[in-house]
This record gives C-alpha cells, sequence and structure tokens, in this order.
C-alpha cells in the first residue's frame, strides 16, 4: 500500500524540488533517499500529509548534502525548500518530469532507467533487476544519464514524441522480473494521459492496454508461446478492452492520427474478433496502409505483408512481401507463414526452419521449430 | 538493450587466424607484461561499469571435464581431463549495450588489451548475442 502511494507521489515531489530552482540531478538523489526514509519510518508513523513529509526530508538531504558549501549558500537553499506548498504546487509536472528523463541525448537505455527511477519510483535495485544487471551497473547506468542532461535547458513540455517512445520501449520489455515494466509503463502513461491533450498519448495507452488484456493468453502455464491466432480469446480482458476502445476512440475524434492510435486500431480490431476467423482482415490492411503513410518502417511493411495475405490471400501477401530486405528480422516466419498459406508446405517447413535459427528470442524459436516440425509429419 | 557475450578462448583451433606475430602464448610474456595484461582487464571491467554496461566477468580453469548421462541407475560418465592444448573457453564477459555495434566496439577495445613487449595482443573475441523476452506488441 505504501509502495504505491510512494511511488505516486515520487514524481509529485521531485517536481516540486525541481520548479523551485533545485538542479534536477541533485533533486532525485534527494528523493531517492527520502523514499528509502519512508519505507523505514512510515510503518511506525505515518505521517500526516505524506507528500509535504517527503518534501521536507528530501530538503534536509540535500542540506546534509551541501554541509560543506558556505553558510549564505545554504540559508538561500533552505529558502527555496520552505514548505509554501500553494494550490500552484498541485500543478502537474509529470510530463516536465519525463521529458527531462528522455531527453534527446540519452541512450534508449539510459532513458528507460532514469524514467523507472525518477519518475516511476522504482529504486536502483528494482531497475536492475528488471533488467537483470548488477545493481552498481544501474546505478552508474543512472548517474551518467544525469550528467549527460545536466545542465541542459528542460525540453518543451510539447515535445511528447521522445517521451512515448521510452515508454512503449518499457512496456515492451515486458515482464521479466519482479517488477512488472509492462504495468509500470501503463501507470506512466497514464499519468501522462491525464494531463496531455496529446491523442498519441491516448493511442499509446490504448495501445498498451489491448495488449496488455491478452496478457493471461498469450503464453501457455510453461512459458512457451501462443500465437494471436491460436489464443484461448475467452481468458482476454474483456473490461480493458473496452476502457481501451473508449481511450482511442476519444484520441481519434481529436483528428490528429499518428503512429500508435494507428497501431492501438490494429490491435482493436483484433481484440475485437470473438474469433481468429472473424479477424476484419480489410480493415486492419486500411489502418496498416494509414501507418505505411506514417511511419514508412521497413518493420511496418512487413507486419503488412501479413495482412494483405490474409485479407487478399497469400500470393498477394509474397507479393507485399517480395520488394523487402530479406535480412529484415522475422522476415522468414512471415514468408514461412504465407507459403503454408498459400499450400506450400515443403518451403514453408523449410523457411520456418530458417526463421528459427534466425529467432531474436528463444520461446520465438521453439514455437518457429514446432511449426516446422508440426508441417514435416 | 540486449545482453552479449564475449567469449575468450585458449588455443583456438577454429575460427579466423591470428594476426601475425600476435598469438604469443602467456608462458612467454615478461612477469610485467602479465601483470598489466591483468591490469588492463580490471580497468576494462570497471570502465564498463562506469558506462553502465557491465554484467559479469569469469575466468575458467584451464582444466575440466566432459560429462554425460548414462542412464537410470548409472554414474555419470566422465571423459578428460584433457591437455591444455585443446581448445577451451578461457573466460568471458557479459555486456548489456545499446545495439551490436556497441557490443562490437567493447569487444574490439578487450582485444586491444596489451600482451609480449606492451603490444595490443589482437585477440579474436568471439561476441554472441543472448536471447532477448519476446516482445509483447507483435502485430
Amino acid at each position: 500500500m505504501n509502495e504505491d502511494l510512494l511511488r505516486e507521489l515520487t514524481p509529485q515531489v521531485l517536481g516540486i524540488l525541481v520548479r523551485r530552482g533545485i538542479e534536477f540531478a541533485a533533486a532525485e538523489d534527494a528523493v531517492q533517499e527520502a523514499l528509502v526514509e519512508a519505507v523505514r519510518r512510515w510503518p511506525d508513523a505515518m505521517p500526516d500529509d505524506p507528500r509535504a513529509w517527503l518534501v521536507t526530508v528530501a530538503g534536509r538531504k540535500m542540506i546534509d548534502e551541501h554541509r560543506s558549501v558556505a553558510a549564505r549558500n545554504r540559508r538561500e537553499l533552505q529558502h527555496r525548500l520552505e514548505p509554501d506548498a500553494g494550490p500552484t504546487e498541485q500543478a502537474d509536472d509529470t510530463l516536465l518530469l519525463l521529458s527531462r528523463c528522455c531527453h534527446p541525448d540519452l541512450t534508449p537505455a539510459s532513458a528507460v532507467a532514469l524514467t523507472l527511477r525518477a519518475v516511476g519510483g522504482l529504486t536502483t535495485a528494482q531497475v536492475a533487476q528488471a533488467f537483470l544487471v548488477p545493481e552498481a551497473t544501474m546505478a552508474q547506468r543512472i548517474s551518467r544519464a544525469k550528467r549527460t542532461i545536466a545542465g541542459q535547458p528542460f525540453a518543451r513540455p510539447g515535445e511528447v514524441t521522445a517521451v512515448l517512445r521510452v515508454l512503449y520501449l518499457i512496456f515492451n520489455e515486458g515482464f521479466t522480473g519482479e517488477v512488472d515494466l509492462a504495468v509500470e509503463a501503463i501507470r506512466l502513461t497514464r499519468q501522462l494521459a491525464a494531463t496531455t491533450p496529446d491523442p498519441e498519448v491516448g493511442g499509446l495507452l490504448a495501445l498498451m492496454l489491448l495488449h496488455h488484456a491478452r496478457r493471461a493468453a498469450r503464453r501457455t502455464p510453461g512459458g512457451e508461446l501462443v500465437t494471436l491466432a491460436d489464443q484461448d480469446r475467452s481468458r482476454w480482458d474483456t473490461a480493458m478492452i473496452a476502457e481501451a476502445v473508449g481511450i482511442l476512440q476519444d484520441a481519434l475524434d481529436r483528428d490528429a492520427v499518428g503512429e500508435y492510435q494507428a497501431q492501438a486500431a490494429i490491435a482493436a480490431l483484433h481484440d475485437d474478433a470473438a474469433r481468429a476467423e472473424e479477424t476484419d482482415w480489410v480493415q486492419i490492411l486500411e489502418w496498416y496502409d494509414e501507418l505505411v503513410r506514417l511511419s514508412p518502417s521497413p518493420i511496418v511493411l512487413l507486419n503488412r505483408a501479413v495482412a494483405v495475405g490474409a485479407a487478399d490471400g497469400p500470393l498477394a501477401g509474397l507479393k507485399a512481401l517480395a520488394p523487402l530486405d530479406t535480412t529484415l528480422p522475422r522476415y522468414d516466419a512471415v514468408a514461412a507463414w504465407l507459403h503454408e498459406q498459400a499450400g506450400d508446405t515443403v518451403e514453408a517447413a523449410r523457411l520456418y526452419s530458417v526463421a528459427a535459427g534466425k529467432a531474436p528470442t528463444l520461446p520465438e524459436a521453439n514455437h518457429l521449430r514446432r511449426q516446422s516440425a508440426r508441417l514435416r509429419a | 538493450m540486449a545482453k552479449y557475450l564475449l567469449l575468450k578462448h585458449y588455443n583456438r583451433t577454429s575460427g579466423p587466424d591470428w594476426l601475425p606475430g600476435t598469438n604469443v602464448p602467456m608462458d612467454q610474456w615478461e612477469p610485467d607484461e602479465i601483470t598489466a595484461h591483468v591490469e588492463f582487464m580490471r580497468q576494462w571491467a570497471d570502465e564498463m561499469s562506469e558506462r553502465g554496461e557491465f554484467v559479469d566477468g569469469q575466468a575458467l580453469e584451464p582444466a575440466g571435464a566432459f560429462v554425460r548421462y548414462d542412464g537410470e541407475g548409472r554414474p555419470p560418465v566422465t571423459d578428460g581431463p584433457f591437455p591444455e592444448t585443446k581448445e577451451l573457453i578461457a573466460g568471458w564477459m557479459i555486456i548489456d549495450v545499446d545495439s551490436q555495434e556497441r557490443a562490437y566496439e567493447a569487444a574490439a577495445s578487450l582485444s586491444a588489451a596489451p600482451g609480449k613487449g606492451g603490444r595490443p595482443i589482437h585477440e579474436w573475441i568471439e561476441v554472441r548475442p543472448f536471447y532477448g523476452e519476446p516482445p509483447v506488441v507483435t502485430e
């Protein structure tokens, strides 16, 4: 319970300090220390105003840190930290802080780590555990990130693109350790969506929820992948899907379609089919065409070839695949599936086997091996 | 954000050839040269850690054995130990980096470790990506 509260308060407290003119890196360190203190002391003595308590303790941590500096500076710092919480303090700083943590000068890994700690309120140990690296390495990654952005002006809050990319990365990491990164990404995106009118934020939130709703069906109890077509759709979270569709509809109504909204629309069409055979591939293909117009990446073109195959038949799909680079990740898997649909099981079995050898993850490799074995049987 | 294994081999018999004059066995180095090499490895790991990219580094004893199952109720079958002239894995580093390009750069810097005469050994490092987790979004 306390942990949820602490994680919710983390960006608020950090935002208050930063708006009082405290340097981001120092403020972030102090907030982390205050969180550790809260975990230790709150179970015995819960403060009346937890946020004010954290601001005060973080301030004291910074003063401790500055013991060696001149007294005049200390008084100045103390003045800035005077708790004078008024209505303006309620302003939401989520976007401000996120755009700081997702600064374009940071590598994706650094931006992800910094976001999870500074805005997500996770400890360094939790972030390290989520990415299976030693805590000391993660601590260095975070301080290096803070050094990189030190002294840089805050990005204009309007620039959400970099922030959305980082949140999407966190979501796509899924669930590897004790911290559920997908849930964390949804929580942060929800916070952002509550205060940012940009329809792409809604688009990304809807996209996350539409995929998260299928999570229970995505793996067997043994951890093997279950493809969308084979999933037990009764295990999808229909309430979550309904919520996501509402969010997506609101975003689309604002008439500024972007790639996350288009991807969410595709996911929504999949989630809308009670059985795989009822999937509206024609509409899905239309959204892929939109997505190609918005961001014509090779991966999008590859996924579009699958949609072409399902909507217009496997030969059309193979034709859409033909101009693409054969070294694209998962190219062989798509080619295998299209050949299988076209009835060429020998070629399909061969391609599934080739795809298994190149798969970037073990569950995919095993899945593709089984596909190949199934066609050879 | 992907993990790579950087493998160091002893007595490699497969893979690319050493650059001429670089494959000098360690027992022919001066003591100071060995110290400098070991110090380089320690610093390399420190630098990788400082960059937030270090996961693990281990060196292996040269001697080991092959072991296999031999059927229900039977003791394991072993073969070896083998002479040190046989190809072996000497040790590894595991790094967590943003790109394959960065993994290669790190491997090349490891291969610049000083050897005989203080010159870089130009050792071939085998770079192997770890399998990752399947992405959540697939369509």
